[in-house]
C-alpha cells in the first residue's frame, strides 16, 4: 500500500503515517494480516497472556503440546530450519542443505559460531543428540512418528548427514517441528531433557509451569536483526474474561487467544488490535471407515452434503474462519487444489447418496465434547438440524471433556477432532491419512491415495508433484472418512504499542510461535 | 486442662487415620477415572508405543496395590514423591502453592471474620430493624451468586480500564507485603463476600437464641445496656457454634477457591489440583488431597479445642 502513496510524491514520514492509519482500519485481514509499521527498535518488556498451559507441563521437548510450551520452545530454542512468515522454508541452525537424487540422503551444514545460553558452542553432535531423543524403542516423544524414517545420522565436521528409509523431498520442513529443538549434547551423546539451556533468542530466568515464565535476551544471539525485547513475561491466564481484561487494563501487551463470542467488544476497546490469522488449523468430524454404516462411501458423501458449512463458520467461529472441503490442505499452502469444487449444503444430494447406499433414511450417533474443538457440541447440534432435511437422523452424544482423547477419539465410530495442521501436504497426509499410521483417525485405506503419497514424497519435479497432490486432495475430499467443515482462524489481540512485520506467519498462533523474536515495541 | 491435652492427642491420632483413609479413597477414585497418566499427558499425540514406553518408565504398568504401597512407603519416610509429568518434587510444588493459598485465605479471613462477627452482633442487637434486614439480604445475595459472578462484578467496578485495583493478581516471585495486599485485594474481597453470610447469620442466630434465657433477662433487669448484654453475657455462651462455622469457612477458603484463583490468575493449590487430576498425575493429586484433608482435620480440631476452652464446664471436668 505504501507504493501508491510513494508514486504521488508524499514524504516518507507521510507514507508511514498513512500506512499506520490504513493498517488500523484493516485490523482484521484474512490470510496473514498485513500492516506497515516503523522500523523495529530494541527495548521493553513484553508481557504475554496465554490461554493454555498446565502445571503438568515439562521441559522434555517430546512432551510439548500446548501453546505456552510451544511459544516457550521458540523463545528459548532454535531449530534446524525455520518456516518464514510467507510459509517458505529458510535456514536457521542449518545454514544450508542438499539432498541425494532419491531424496533419501540429506546433508545439512551446521551454522558456525552459534552459542548456547550456557556458553557452549553448537556442534554437529548436538544436532544428532537432539534428534536421537525422539527416536528409539524407549522414546516417549510425541514426535516419534515423524522422525521414524531416519535410519542413520553421521557427523562430518560441521555437517550432519541424515539417511532416511524412504525418499522425502520435504524432510527439511520436518526439522522445523516444534518438538525438535537443538539442545546441547552431554558427554554420553544424549541430551538432558530437563535442561533449561538453549540457543534461542531468550534465556529462561524463572519458570513455574502453568503459572508464568520470565525470560531475558540472550546477549550472544546470532541473529542480529531479531529479538528486540529486553525481557519477556509469559503468564498463563485460563479464563477468557480475565485474559481480555488483562489486555484492556494494560496488565499484558498481547493475548494469544480471544474469545470468539466477545471479540467484537474487544475490538471496540481503544488501543487494542485484533489479530486474525487463517492458516492450517481445521476442525473435523472423523468417521471410522471400517464400521457400518460409514464403511459405505455413499453414506459418507451423504453426511458431507448434509452439513451446512457456511452456518458453521458463521455461528461456531463467528466468521473467524473459512470453509473446509473435507481435506486438510489450507488455501495458503503450496499445493492447494483451487479447482476442486467446494461442497455446499445440499439435502437433495444427501438423499441421493443415501439412495445410492440403498437407504431411505439414516440414524447415526456422533460423539462430541468441547475438548475436540471449541464449540464442538454446538456444531453437532447444528449438523443434526441441517441433516434432518436430508433424511438423516443424527443423534449428538455429549461426552465428557476429561479423557476425550483416550476414550472417545478414534474409539467411537463418529466423533470430533482438531488439527493444527502441518506445513507441508505430505506431512499432513502422512500423519493422519496414510494407511496404518497411528493417527489415521478414520482407519481409512485407499490404494491409489497411498501410492500417490509415496511417489509425491520423493518427486523433485514441482509440476508433477502439484498434480499428484491435487489428485490426493480430490480423493480425500470425495472418498475420505472425515468431514472438515471449517478452517478456524487463530484469533488473538495486542496493544497497539506493539509492532510487527507486514506479513504475520500463518503456520501457528503467535506469528508462527516466534513472536518473541519477531515483534517489537513501536 | 489435662484432659484437653488428652483430647488433642487423641484427635490428632484419629486425624492420621483419616488422612490414611482419604489417601486410599483418592487413589481409588483417580484410578476409576477413564484413561491413565500416559494417555492423558500424550493426549491427541498418543501412539500405542509411546504410551507403553511411558508406562514402563514410570511404573504405571505395575498393579494398583503395588503402586499404592510404594507411594505409602515413601510417605512414611516423609517423601511425597515427584510429579509424573515433569519430575518436580511434589513437596516443592505444593509448598509454594500452599503458601499462596494460605496467604489468600488469611487475607480473606482477616477481613471476613471481624466483619461478620460485627455484623452478626449488630444484627442481633438491632434485630428485625431495617439494618438487620438489609445486612441479611446483602449477605444472602452475595452468597447466592456464583463466585465467578461476584468476581466479575468486582472486576467491572473496581478494576479494568481506569480501575483502582489490578484485575489479576499475577505477582512476580516474592512480592512485598504491600504489593501483595494491593494485588490480592479483589480475590480476598470476593472470598469475603462469599463466606461472610454464613458466619454472620450463625453469629446472629446463636446470640438471639440466648437472648430468651433467664440470665440475660436478669442482666437486662439490672439495667445493663443492650450492647453490653450481648457482648459480655450472650456472646461468650454463643461462641461454640460460631467457632465451628468459622473453622468450616476457613477450611473452605483453603480448599475450595479454584474458581476465584482462575478468574484472578492467582497461583494457588486449587489449579494445581485440577491440572493434576486431569493429567492423572497421582503423586501430586495425593499430595494436594492430603494437604486439603489435613486442613480440615486441623481446623476442626482447633474449633473443638476452642469451643471446649470457651466453656468452663468442659475445661474443669467433673
Amino acid at each position: 500500500m505504501s507504493a501508491d502513496y510513494g508514486s504521488r510524491g508524499i514524504s516518507r514520514r507521510g507514507i508511514l503515517k498513512g500506512a499506520t492509519a490504513l493498517g488500523a482500519a484493516a485490523m482484521i485481514a484474512p490470510l496473514g494480516a498485513t500492516r506497515a509499521r516503523a522500523m523495529p527498535k530494541k527495548g521493553g518488556t513484553l508481557r504475554v497472556g496465554m490461554a493454555h498451559g498446565s502445571t503438568t507441563d515439562s521441559l522434555d521437548p517430546g512432551s510439548w503440546e500446548n501453546d505456552t510450551m510451544i511459544f516457550q520452545a521458540h523463545t528459548r530454542n532454535n531449530y534446524m530450519t525455520e518456516i518464514a512468515p510467507d510459509g517458505s522454508l529458510i535456514p536457521e541452525l542449518a545454514e544450508g542443505w542438499e539432498a541425494s537424487a532419491d531424496a533419501k540422503t540429506w546433508t545439512f551444514k551446521i551454522r558456525d559460531g552459534v552459542s548456547f545460553h550456557s556458553g557452549h558452542m553448537l556442534v554437529a553432535a548436538d544436532v544428532i543428540a537432539s534428534l536421537n531423543h525422539h527416536r528409539g524403542e524407549d522414546s516417549t516423544s510425541a514426535a516419534k512418528p515423524i522422525v521414524a524414517d531416519i535410519v542413520d545420522m553421521q557427523a562430518d565436521g560441521m555437517n550432519v548427514v541424515i539417511t532416511l528409509a524412504n525418499g522425502n523431498a520435504d524432510f527439511p520442513f520436518v526439522l522445523s517441528d516444534y518438538h525438535l529443538p537443538i539442545l546441547p549434547a552431554q558427554a554420553d551423546g544424549t541430551i538432558d531433557p530437563t535442561t533449561t539451556d538453549g540457543c534461542g533468542p531468550y534465556k529462561i530466568d524463572n519458570l513455574e509451569f502453568g503459572v508464568r515464565a520470565d525470560y531475558s535476551r540472550h546477549d550472544g544471539y546470532w541473529k542480529k536483526d531479531r529479538a528486540h525485547f529486553d525481557k519477556i513475561e509469559q503468564i498463563v491466564i485460563y479464563d477468557n474474561a480475565a485474559r481480555q481484561n488483562a489486555l484492556i487494563s494494560g496488565e499484558v501487551d498481547y493475548i494469544d487467544s480471544a474469545d470468539l463470542n466477545t471479540v467484537h467488544l474487544l475490538k471496540r476497546a481503544p488501543g487494542i488490535n485484533v489479530l486474525s490469522i487463517t492458516g492450517t488449523q481445521h476442525y473435523g468430524l472423523p468417521m471410522d471407515t471400517r464400521a457400518a454404516p460409514f464403511s459405505d462411501n455413499n453414506v459418507r458423501q451423504a453426511l458431507k452434503y448434509a452439513i451446512d458449512r457456511q452456518q458453521m463458520v458463521d455461528t461456531i467461529l463467528n466468521g473467524y474462519g473459512s470453509l473446509g472441503n473435507d481435506h486438510p490442505i489450507g488455501p495458503g499452502q503450496r499445493f492447494f487444489n483451487s479447482d476442486l469444487e467446494q461442497k455446499s449444503y445440499d439435502p437433495d444430494k444427501a438423499k441421493f447418496y443415501l439412495k445410492e447406499a440403498g437407504l431411505d433414511s439414516l440414524a447415526v450417533d456422533i460423539h462430541l465434547a468441547d475438548a475436540a474443538f471449541s464449540g464442538a457440541t454446538d456444531a453437532g447440534i447444528l449438523f443434526s438440524e441441517s441433516a434432518s432435511a436430508g433424511g438423516i437422523n443424527l443423534n449428538v452424544v455429549r461426552e465428557p471433556n476429561d479423557g476425550y482423547w483416550s476414550n472417545v477419539w478414534m474409539q467411537k465410530p463418529f466423533a470430533g477432532t482438531y488439527w493444527g495442521g502441518r506445513p507441508t501436504e505430505d506431512w499432513m497426509f502422512a500423519t493422519a491419512y496414510a494407511e496404518g499410521v497411528p493417527w489415521n483417525e478414520t482407519y481409512w485405506s485407499h490404494t491409489r491415495f497411498n501410492e500417490l503419497l509415496v511417489s509425491a514424497r520423493s518427486e523433485l519435479d514441482e509440476g508433477l508433484r502439484r498434480e499428484q497432490y491435487h489428485e490426493m486432495q480430490a480423493i480425500v475430499s470425495n472418498e475420505g472418512g472425515i468431514i472438515i467443515p471449517m478452517f478456524a482462524s487463530y484469533v488473538g489481540a495486542y496493544s497497539d504499542a506493539l509492532g510487527h512485520d507486514e506479513t504475520v506467519a500463518s503456520n501457528w498462533r503467535n506469528d508462527g510461535q516466534r513472536l518473541a523474536e519477531r515483534w517489537w515495541f513501536a | 486442662m489435662a484432659h484437653v491435652w488428652g483430647m488433642i492427642l487423641k484427635r490428632l491420632a484419629l486425624g492420621v487415620v483419616t488422612l490414611f483413609v482419604v489417601s486410599i479413597l483418592i487413589f481409588m477414585a483417580t484410578e476409576l477415572l477413564p484413561g491413565d497418566f500416559a494417555q492423558e499427558i500424550l493426549g491427541q499425540s498418543a501412539t500405542p508405543e509411546t504410551v507403553k514406553a511411558l508406562r514402563e518408565q514410570l511404573g504405571l504398568d505395575q498393579p494398583l496395590l503395588t503402586r499404592y504401597l510404594s507411594w505409602l512407603g515413601d510417605i512414611l519416610r516423609g517423601d511425597l514423591g515427584n510429579s509424573l509429568a515433569n519430575g518436580n518434587s511434589v513437596s516443592e510444588l505444593i509448598g509454594k502453592r500452599l503458601g499462596n493459598t494460605l496467604y489468600l485465605a488469611l487475607y480473606a479471613a482477616a477481613i471476613a471474620v471481624p466483619l461478620s462477627l460485627t455484623l452478626g452482633i449488630l444484627a442481633a442487637l438491632y434485630r428485625n430493624t431495617f439494618f438487620d434486614r438489609f445486612a441479611n439480604a446483602a449477605a444472602l445475595t452475595s452468597i447466592s451468586f456464583p463466585e465467578f459472578f461476584v468476581a466479575y462484578i468486582l472486576i467491572f467496578w473496581l478494576a479494568g480500564a481506569g480501575g483502582i485495583f489490578p484485575s489479576m493478581s499475577n505477582f512476580r516471585t516474592d512480592p512485598t507485603l504491600s504489593e501483595f495486599l494491593y494485588r490480592a485485594f479483589l480475590p480476598a474481597l470476593t472470598l469475603t463476600l462469599v463466606v461472610t453470610a454464613h458466619m454472620m447469620r450463625m453469629t446472629r442466630a446463636a446470640i438471639i437464641n440466648l437472648l430468651a434465657s433467664p440470665y440475660i433477662e436478669m442482666a437486662r433487669l439490672k439495667g445493663m445496656s443492650p450492647i453490653r448484654v450481648i457482648v459480655k453475657h450472650a456472646l461468650p455462651n454463643a461462641l461454640a457454634p460460631i467457632i465451628n462455622v468459622i473453622a468450616l469457612n476457613l477450611a473452605y477458603l483453603i480448599t475450595g477457591v479454584v474458581v476465584v484463583e482462575v478468574v484472578f490468575v492467582y497461583p494457588g493449590l486449587g489449579q494445581l489440583m485440577v491440572d493434576s487430576v486431569s493429567a492423572r498425575d497421582m503423586p501430586v493429586v495425593q499430595g494436594v488431597a492430603l494437604v486439603f484433608a489435613g486442613a480440615y482435620v486441623l481446623l476442626n480440631l482447633t474449633a473443638d479445642v476452642l469451643a471446649t476452652l470457651s466453656n468452663p464446664r468442659l475445661v474443669h471436668g467433673r
